[in-house]
């Protein structure tokens, strides 16, 4: 016997079209979440719900899903950042804490060499020297370095942290609830804001840019690492396939979720593109604004300055 | 922006949990579900997904076995659902020892298992089929209280044979053949000369285990049951 299919245009949102009609203009601006049409704070609630689910599997999906290729990128983007010691970094929506653990091995190492070369040209020092040396902690190994790791979604900063525990982090390190659209920081703070892999998941991403230009202290640089369009289009087609055949059939096998991982590869397709988002950047008062694609524009680097 | 951007064509959802896919992804996760069922064992919805992804022959199958019998038919009709809030628990505590309400809730109890921690169908791209797997996953607690098996792997195993025989579903089939990969020597050794055999000769002897109004049977002994259906005596 053979099985009745029915073909149809719209997704899950025909659905849900009729209540919506009736529920009229006082329910807000209609927003995408993936390709439904939801309002603002519809989009808040299924985002933060999604990444509730996801937030103990985060990490192993990645690797799935980008067959250990996000590293290589997360990598890429604190290199770029060139950290030096006494950095004070903001990382938004870090949770589980990729970029923090990065950045922190970055400057311990750029400290390390430091220290090293500083110790070459003081081989000889007098036992006062070394003393004073040690009384101003001119050796502390990561400099006065900081980063703060704000994230909106309880879970997924659960998971940093006991990350951050079982890898031996715990110096120069902070965890933060907060929205991005919204922070809990005074204006001119930081030296450098990240936001890898979170913008994406932004209700008001104009909102989110304007925070990030107020907490930023002037000479300050902003840079996000994000999913973008790629242009090639067989490059594009054969993307498209992975991301729509193979990406929630990973989430339901691995995370039993295939709901969450539909949500990541429509949200991708739903984001500006590089100059859209350059734009957007400009817009919200930086300047220097320009971008870097990564593997022909799967992902980019914007990069801003405050000035 | 709005939601009409696809990429493809798309397909509607045909009833609650539903979760359209092509062939491609049906391929994918079965092959997915297939590895993970094995490799994590407490993963039941993996072993939920294998049976509705590779399940597109059994099914309808079942579904015709069902339709030409009359308790069939009118299972398909009315949708019965096994689950503790349709179930009057204390009254079939109530029921004799023996009957198959009693010996049920006994089983529940014993194993410390409960009817609602059955997954509704996802991939089932028919609504009638999705319930028919859904029904089979309902009855799967009574098939146990049939054979008289408990929830252990051992007890699985032979239930599974049971049930590759009975449905013919694929994942029962895959079931019963990798199952037994864990168990102990000695176990096999009992599931290899006894049980298998005796589950195989009562899947084969029995009628459609589907076609049982099994909530209107509560009353019933369980070996009158059990003869009924066709089921050998469990050794």
């Amino acid at each position: 016997a053979a099985v009745r299919l029915c073909r149809g245009r719209a997704l899950l949102s025909r659905v849900r079209g009729a209540p919506r009609l009736l529920r009229g203009l006082a329910a807000g601006p209609e927003m995408h979440f993936g390709f439904q049409s939801v309002t603002e704070e519809e989009r808040r609630e299924k985002i933060y719900q999604v990444f509730e689910n996801v937030a103990k599997k985060y990490d192993v999906m990645n690797d799935s899903m980008t067959l250990g290729i996000h590293r290589v990128w997360k990598d890429i983007l604190v290199h770029k950042m060139n950290p030096s010691p006494g950095t004070l970094l903001l990382d938004v929506a870090g949770g589980t804490g990729d970029i923090a653990f990065r950045f922190i091995n970055y400057v311990r190492s750029v400290r390390e060499r430091q220290l090293q070369r500083k110790l070459k040209h003081h081989q000889n020092l007098s036992w006062q020297e070394i003393f004073e040396n040690y009384q101003e902690d001119k050796f502390s190994t990561l400099g006065d370095s900081q980063v703060v790791v704000c994230d909106i979604n309880r879970e997924m900063l659960k998971v940093g942290k006991q990350k951050a525990q079982h890898l031996g982090y715990s110096e120069g390190l902070s965890w933060v609830l907060g929205n991005a659209e919204e922070l809990p920081f005074d204006d001119d703070k930081f030296d450098v804001y990240t936001i890898a892999f979170g913008i994406r998941n932004v209700t008001r991403i104009d909102l989110a840019l304007q925070e990030a230009y107020r907490v930023l202290k002037p000479g300050g640089r902003f840079l996000c690492l994000e999913f973008s369009h790629v242009s090639n289009p067989l490059l594009s087609r054969l993307y498209d396939l992975y991301s729509f055949q193979v990406i929630p059939v990973l989430g339901e096998v691995i995370a039993g979720d295939w709901k969450s991982y539909q949500y990541l590869v429509e949200s991708i397709r739903q984001f500006p593109p590089q100059e859209e988002l350059k734009a957007m950047i400009e817009d919200a008062g930086f300047f220097k604004v320009d971008y870097e694609n990564l593997n022909f524009g799967i992902v980019a680097i914007h990069s801003g300055f405050k000035l | 922006e709005e939601e009409e951007v696809e990429e493809e064509e798309v397909w509607h959802q045909l009833y609650p949990g539903h979760i359209p896919t092509s062939p491609l992804q049906k391929a994918l996760l079965a092959a997915g579900s297939a590895v993970m069922a094995l490799y994590d064992p407490y993963r039941h919805d993996m072993v939920a997904v294998l049976g509705e992804t590779t399940g597109c022959l059994a099914l309808p199958n079942l579904r015709d076995k069902m339709k030409h019998h009359p308790e069939g038919y009118r299972i398909l009709q009315e949708r019965p659902r096994i689950r503790l809030s349709t179930l009057d628990m204390a009254r079939l505590r109530g029921l004799p020892d023996g009957s198959l309400g009693r010996e049920y809730v006994r089983f529940l109890e014993v194993n410390k298992v409960s009817p609602d921690t059955r997954m509704p169908p996802k991939f089932v791209d028919d609504e009638e089929l999705a319930y028919v797997i859904q029904r089979y996953r309902e009855v799967h607690d009574l098939m146990h209280t049939l054979l008289g098996m408990p929830t252990n792997m051992l007890g699985e195993v032979v239930v599974k044979w049971f049930e590759a025989v009975q449905t013919g579903l694929p994942m029962c089939v895959l079931g019963a053949a990798f199952g037994p990969v864990r168990l102990s020597a000695r176990k096999l050794q009992v599931l290899a000369t006894e049980l298998v055999p005796w589950a195989i000769r009562s899947g084969l002897n029995a009628s459609c285990v589907l076609n049982v109004y099994y909530e209107q049977r509560w009353e019933q002994p369980v070996e009158s049951l059990r003869e009924e259906i066709g089921i050998f005596p469990p050794p």
